[in-house]
């Protein structure tokens, strides 16, 4: 039986790589021309963006009678696809804040993908309110308070609007969180850049970054300052897009549980996500080292654990539904569970409550075939879960005589797929041309980077 | 022209660093840094630098943003344009804590890396010396290393590099640099910035406009102005007379009107019509409203032939003439529904209960005027 030796730290990054084959090894998608996989894999994505965009042309050019929206479910599959994707955004600012501010050093290796696919996500899910808006290219018009010669300002008592400002300021926030962990990554790019292109681009991203202790100290304070600032951020930013239905007088949406449970859902979905395409992006950049299995079990460990809050969560919806005494609460769920939509309520739950459970077994949790195909489970899960959410409640709403059974089209299928096309197409960019693991922070925590503190410095 | 910037030396290790450094800042030198690839935990205390104040940026500009917000939420609720929405107060001061919160961090965020970036790092900046040194490249990697700049109050060329190998460096570096290439000019009036700008200056004027004038405007986007349905008077293919419109069945008579039969008959409408409304309280007060709406301004209040108009338009004649005294009710009303000479006919305008009010109050006015012995009674 082995025991763990608390007065050591873990070691992080695996192999004693010397710190320039860490360049090496992180810079090399950058330098070499990709391989076949890489082609077949951007060619599938872009075919599925494509067969996005042109369910957008669509459905601009038609007018929206192409979806399934209709009287009573008004808010279908765009706001499903909205919530599901700022779900997804959630872990990569969970990872390099939160974890940073908890000093998890295991999350070095994966915060700059995590927060690559924050950012990636984000503008997926931007997508769908800003085709909402019906003219996309004035839609900062309608959405932010300017003076116009209306002399009409914004609805500051509108969740909807709290929704603008948050989902805005949580992309710019990130992009600047992002930003600021790449200007020293820049700089070493530019120092190993031997095309005259390459060096001008980097040189001018780099900001003229010297690597200077003068400049490391605020830049690390910096640093802990905006994680500070996006730990409050990640969690107000479900929290607000909760407010969208719990403000409502819906019953199903009209719950005090909605943000803790969006909150939570929202880190489930974004860590399942962030797991599946790590384990991809680890076979194909061979970086086993640099994110080891160790990682990915500690993300499967939150994985159940938001698991669990959401299955609790459940839970408590029904029995609130119960207690609270008032029929049509009482009604929604059971008919959630017992319904039309029973089919969706079902496979909601299973994925996102049972399913996860096995990753109590060790041997689960650890091999990676496994816990790719959970994951996968679970995105498919919070996918439903925010389908369960809306089309239940408003399909069967107050009026019997309005009730209708709601059945999204091919356009909107289209547009689904498209907007996970647009994501991987994303992310596959940013591997090949951005480095996809943070250089400077991984060096820190690589072994024998640090003093040895052995030589009695006075420093501290 | 050449100029020496700094003496750089590289160290190998961590651990040589960190007493490199104690004893560069021991040694009393102040124009140092110390270079390292990743930030190497205690360099700050062995360099003796103060802890860093950024925070008190990111705290103060987070709060005064913050109170500009909700002092502009107020004065757009309370002071532009109050309105109640949804029965809330007009300073809900609830609805407003989300986007208090999100403005907040937001500047807070933003606003501090701009002033790390800007005023503390002076970036960007490319035209520092140490760029594209060997010296630079080997610490952006995976060596540390020290520079002692040459406008040090303590620096010798000799003395420095006799110090840095003192304390184990493996590698010392003279770092030059060129004057004209690496100057801290303003730049603004430079002639390539200032091309650039009106680069930028006409790109930006030019998309706005097509933005704002075409692109808004493009045939999906028509605001409505084309629909497709079947207006009035249009062509229709439908029909054999190409009109979209149908006529009504001969004979037809539009609802409430009455056909005015003496148009060109003013002799048959003075014998034949007669005034079918008394001339009671309630009928003269309406033909007073409308004789002062429609007459009044050529014919004068009192119908005297006053204009109003001072000679912008013909004056209208007296109306209490011998002749118009003694035209009948029906001649006098046969003028007002169409008109005579430049006057035009009212029918249009006023219904013919208010036509026969007007010769009502007409003949009120020649009376009044004209009394008799025994109206003034």
């Amino acid at each position: 039986m082995s025991t763990i030796d608390y007065t050591k730290n873990e070691v992080n990054v695996k192999g004693n790589r010397s710190l320039k084959e860490i360049d090496d090894l992180i810079i090399a998608p950058l330098d070499r021309i990709p391989n076949m996989k890489f082609f077949i894999a951007i060619g599938f994505t872009s075919t599925m963006l494509l067969i996005g965009t042109i369910g957008i042309a669509l459905s601009f050019y038609y007018g929206t009678g192409l979806w399934g929206n209709n009287n009573p479910v008004g808010w279908a599959l765009p706001i499903v696809n909205f919530v599901f994707w700022v779900g997804i955004g959630h872990a990569g600012t969970l990872i390099s804040a939160i974890l940073f501010l908890l000093r998890q050093r295991w999350r070095n290796g994966i915060a700059r993908f995590a927060e690559a696919m924050t950012i990636f996500a984000v503008i997926t899910a931007l997508i769908f309110p800003i085709i909402h808006t019906g003219r996309p290219w004035i839609a900062a018009v309608y959405l932010l308070p300017y003076p116009n010669q209306h002399d009409i300002w914004v609805n500051f008592n509108s969740p909807l609007l709290w929704d603008v400002f948050a989902v805005s300021t949580y992309f710019t926030v990130s992009l600047v969180f992002w930003y600021v962990g790449l200007i020293p990554d820049f700089a070493v790019l530019r120092d190993r850049a031997t095309g005259k292109i390459k060096k001008v681009i980097y040189s001018i991203f780099s900001l003229g970054w010297r690597f200077s202790n003068r400049h490391w100290q605020h830049y690390e304070m910096t640093y802990l300052i905006l994680a500070g600032l996006a730990t409050p951020l990640v969690l107000s930013v479900h929290t607000i897009v909760s407010f969208d239905f719990a403000v409502s007088i819906l019953p199903g949406w009209h719950t005090t549980i909605f943000p803790p449970y969006f909150v939570a859902g929202a880190i489930f979905s974004g860590f399942a996500m962030v797991q599946n395409s790590l384990i991809v992006i680890r076979k194909v950049f061979d970086m086993d080292d640099l994110i080891p299995i160790k990682t990915l079990e500690t993300m499967n460990k939150i994985i159940l654990l938001t698991g669990t809050m959401v299955g609790y969560a459940y839970s408590m919806e029904f029995f609130i539904a119960w207690y609270s005494g008032s029929q049509p609460e009482y009604f929604t769920f059971v008919n959630r569970a017992f319904g039309p939509y029973a089919w969706a309520y079902w496979t909601m739950f299973s994925c996102n409550v049972f399913i996860p459970q096995l990753f109590w077994i060790k041997k689960i949790r650890t091999s990676i075939v496994p816990m790719f195909i959970i994951a996968i489970f679970v995105n498919v899960g919070m996918w439903f879960e925010r389908f369960v959410i809306v089309i239940t409640s408003l399909s069967r709403d107050y009026l019997p005589s309005s009730w209708a059974y709601y059945r999204p089209t091919m356009t909107d299928f289209a547009i689904l797929i498209g907007s996970f096309g647009l994501f991987f197409t994303c992310v596959l960019l940013f591997t090949r041309f951005l480095p996809s693991i943070a250089i400077a922070e991984i060096k820190a925590v690589s072994e024998g980077a640090q003093p040895s503190h052995h030589e009695g410095e006075d420093h501290e | 022209m050449s100029k020496l910037y700094s003496i750089a030396a590289l160290f190998k290790t961590p651990d040589e660093i960190m007493s490199a450094a104690a004893k560069v800042a021991d040694a009393g030198y102040e124009k140092y840094d110390v270079n390292t690839p990743y930030p190497v935990h205690g360099l700050d205390g062995a360099m003796k630098l103060k802890s860093s104040k950024m925070g008190y940026y990111t705290i103060v500009i987070g709060l005064t943003c913050m109170s500009l917000m909700l002092y502009f939420m107020y004065w757009v609720y309370n002071v532009d344009y109050p309105q109640v929405i949804g029965g809330k107060p007009l300073f809900p001061l609830p609805a407003f804590v989300p986007i208090m919160f999100e403005i907040t961090v937001l500047t807070g965020a933003v606003l501090t890396v701009a002033v790390m970036l800007i005023f503390y790092f002076k970036f960007p900046n490319n035209a520092h010396p140490l760029h594209d040194s060997s010296y630079m490249k080997a610490v952006s990697s995976d060596k540390f290393g020290v520079n002692i700049e040459a406008v040090d109050s303590k620096f010798d060329l000799e003395g420095v590099k006799a110090f840095l190998s003192s304390i184990g460096a493996y590698q010392i570096d003279e770092i030059y640099f060129d004057e004209e290439e690496v100057n801290t000019k303003h730049k603004i009036l430079d002639s390539k910035f200032v091309i650039g700008m009106f680069l930028i200056a006409g790109f930006t004027s030019i998309s706005v406009y097509l933005h704002m004038n075409k692109a808004l405007y493009l045939p999906p986007f028509d605001w409505m102005l084309v629909q497709h349905k079947v207006t009035a008077q249009d062509h229709s293919d439908f029909f054999k007379n190409g009109i979209s419109s149908r006529e009504p069945v001969n004979g037809s008579v539009a609802r409430g009107f009455m056909p005015y039969l003496y148009s060109d008959d003013p002799d048959g409408a003075s014998e034949n019509l007669v005034n079918p409304y008394i001339a009671d309280e309630e009928n003269i007060a309406l033909g007073k409203r409308k004789y002062l709406t429609y007459c009044s301004p050529c014919h004068g209040d009192l119908a005297k032939g006053d204009s109003r108009l001072r000679g912008q338009f013909p004056n209208g004649p007296t109306l209490h003439s011998d002749k118009l005294l003694s035209w009948t009710d029906g001649r006098i009303y046969h003028v007002i529904t169409e008109g005579q000479n430049v006057m035009p006919g009212y029918k249009k305008t006023v219904t013919r209960k208010e036509r026969w009010a007007i010769v009502n109050y007409v003949r009120t006015l020649q009376r009044a005027l004209d009394a008799t012995e025994e109206d003034m009674q």
